[in-house]
């Protein structure tokens, strides 16, 4: 079986140290595609992120470096002050200008990865007071990918899922604790022949 | 264009690992890019082949929006029978987001384990590969004068556009930035005030001439240009980022062939030699500050 999905890619701002804990914490240690993610964090963020939810998490949690391939089970973060974006088999950084202000930025990485993989990735927009990611979620859509946005009412801020929701129509709309199964579950998709 | 990289016109390799991953970007979009790069390449003599992809394209759809350009064959068009277009769709493409003192840690840390190893020359000649509009160079300036090595340092800043250079040569930095500027200089071990050395004028920051005055800032592309000679140090942050591996590797070569013995090499943050070709040619010196030295 070729799997459908080769990637899942997400996205949160404020609220999302938590709800990526009890995301991540609800996937297997083998979990079969790789995970990229952006959390909005200031420039001079340590890595306690990434020691934090990798203390969560079976699958171990990389802060991403530049050109590091892509492999599962695998996690990896977006450093602060870079942008993350999706090769073909690797992450890219760069330090181009922050987007809305936020570097890394969510749509930087949705659209990237929207480009690279097209049909084969998952776009998980979480919690988050701003509007970024629906422009990536959108252009994931467009692409044929899958397209899975928090509850906003499961969400601690609400307003970014709901920008999501209000701009797009997901294939998803779950809360929190459901997300985790979903993926699991689109990840043993096989790709239609 | 001797000693120039090269890259197949098609890679057959990336086209098959794209097939594999059903990738996003349609086969004509691929071939349209392919087409767009071999053009500035084979017109203009800049060569973006191998360059990180997804940033890159990144770059391009940004100026097709800007340019109100639809299809990537249109922009093709205009490169190839327009005249100023290639110089706008150069300065878009490369990236020129700089800071002075960007990671202060790592020049905290290069005061603490570089500088006592340039002391013992009598003279030092570094290399900023890559340095844009030039606020990293001035502030290397700053901290080898602080140090007491500006004097006998000759630092060359190289970037492949030129125009960057030239707000290089005139070391004047927008001063809502200073602020910003301060507070990073004093985390990277500044002895003085970061005010000492500009004067604001309007809402430009000018830095004392005598901070250039050992700098040449010169054109030349990692892509496509030769090697210097005889470096103790070379500084090339946030750079090899944009470049594709085989490129990475081609300029790690290029560094490895202008360093003098026991150079040291200084990348950026999250940049590092694992995944190259030359990780077993370098320790390093703060491996946290991607801070290396040669071997021989």
């Amino acid at each position: 079986m070729i799997a459908r999905y080769n990637l899942v890619v997400m996205g949160t701002s404020t609220g999302g140290l938590h709800a990526l804990t009890r995301l991540l914490s609800g996937l297997p240690a083998n979990f079969p595609l790789p995970i990229a993610i952006v959390q909005h964090r200031s420039r001079d963020s340590d890595e306690r992120l990434s020691l934090l939810l990798g203390g969560a998490s079976l699958v171990p949690v990389y802060e991403a470096e530049d050109k590091q391939p892509l492999q599962s089970p695998g996690v990896y973060l977006g450093p602060p002050d870079y942008h993350l974006l999706i090769e073909l088999d690797s992450v890219a950084l760069s330090t181009e200008e922050p987007v809305a202000y936020s570097r890394p930025s969510i749509d930087v990485l949705f659209e990237s990865a929207a480009y690279s993989r097209g049909s084969g990735v998952i776009g998980v927009l979480l919690t988050g007071a701003n509007q970024d990611g629906t422009r990536g979620l959108q252009r994931i859509k467009e692409r044929g990918g899958y397209v899975i946005v928090q509850n906003p009412d499961s969400a601690e801020s609400a307003f970014m899922p709901k920008h999501a929701v209000k701009n797009l129509l997901p294939d998803r709309v779950l809360n929190l604790e459901q997300i985790a199964a979903e993926l699991i579950t689109r990840a043993s998709e096989a790709r239609p022949t | 264009m001797a000693g120039s990289y090269q890259s197949g016109d098609i890679d057959s390799a990336s086209e098959a690992r794209a097939q594999r991953f059903n990738a996003g970007t349609s086969e004509l979009e691929r071939l349209e890019m392919d087409l767009l790069l071999l053009a500035i390449y084979r017109h203009h003599g800049f060569d973006f082949r191998s360059y990180a992809p997804a940033s890159l394209h990144r770059r391009i759809r940004k100026h097709m929006e800007s340019a109100h350009v639809t299809t990537i064959s249109r922009l093709t068009e205009l490169i190839l029978h327009e005249p100023t277009a290639l110089q706008r769709l150069l300065h878009d493409l490369s990236v020129n987001v700089t800071a002075m003192f960007r990671d202060p840690s790592f020049f905290a840390e290069f005061r603490k384990s570089v500088v006592p190893l340039l002391r013992t020359y009598p003279t030092v000649r570094i290399w900023h590969a890559g340095c844009s509009t030039g606020e990293e160079v001035y502030a290397m300036s700053i901290l080898l004068e602080e140090e007491g090595l500006y004097d006998r340092c000759r630092i060359y800043a190289t970037d492949m556009d030129s125009t960057v250079l030239d707000h290089a040569r005139q070391g004047i930095f927008p001063v809502s930035r200073m602020k910003e500027y301060t507070a990073n200089y004093f985390l990277g071990g500044g002895k003085r005030s970061l005010s000492d050395y500009f004067t604001a004028k309007y809402d430009g920051a000018l830095f004392a001439p005598r901070l250039a005055k050992n700098v040449l800032f010169t054109q030349h592309n990692l892509a496509m240009d030769r090697g210097f000679s005889e470096f103790n140090v070379i500084v090339c942050r946030n750079v090899l980022i944009y470049f594709d591996r085989a490129l990475k590797d081609h300029t790690l070569g290029l560094f490895a062939e202008s360093f003098a013995t026991l150079g040291v090499l200084c990348l950026g943050r999250k940049e590092s030699l694992r995944f190259t070709a030359f990780e077993d040619d370098f320790s390093a010196l703060s491996a946290r500050e991607r801070i290396y030295r040669r071997n021989k």
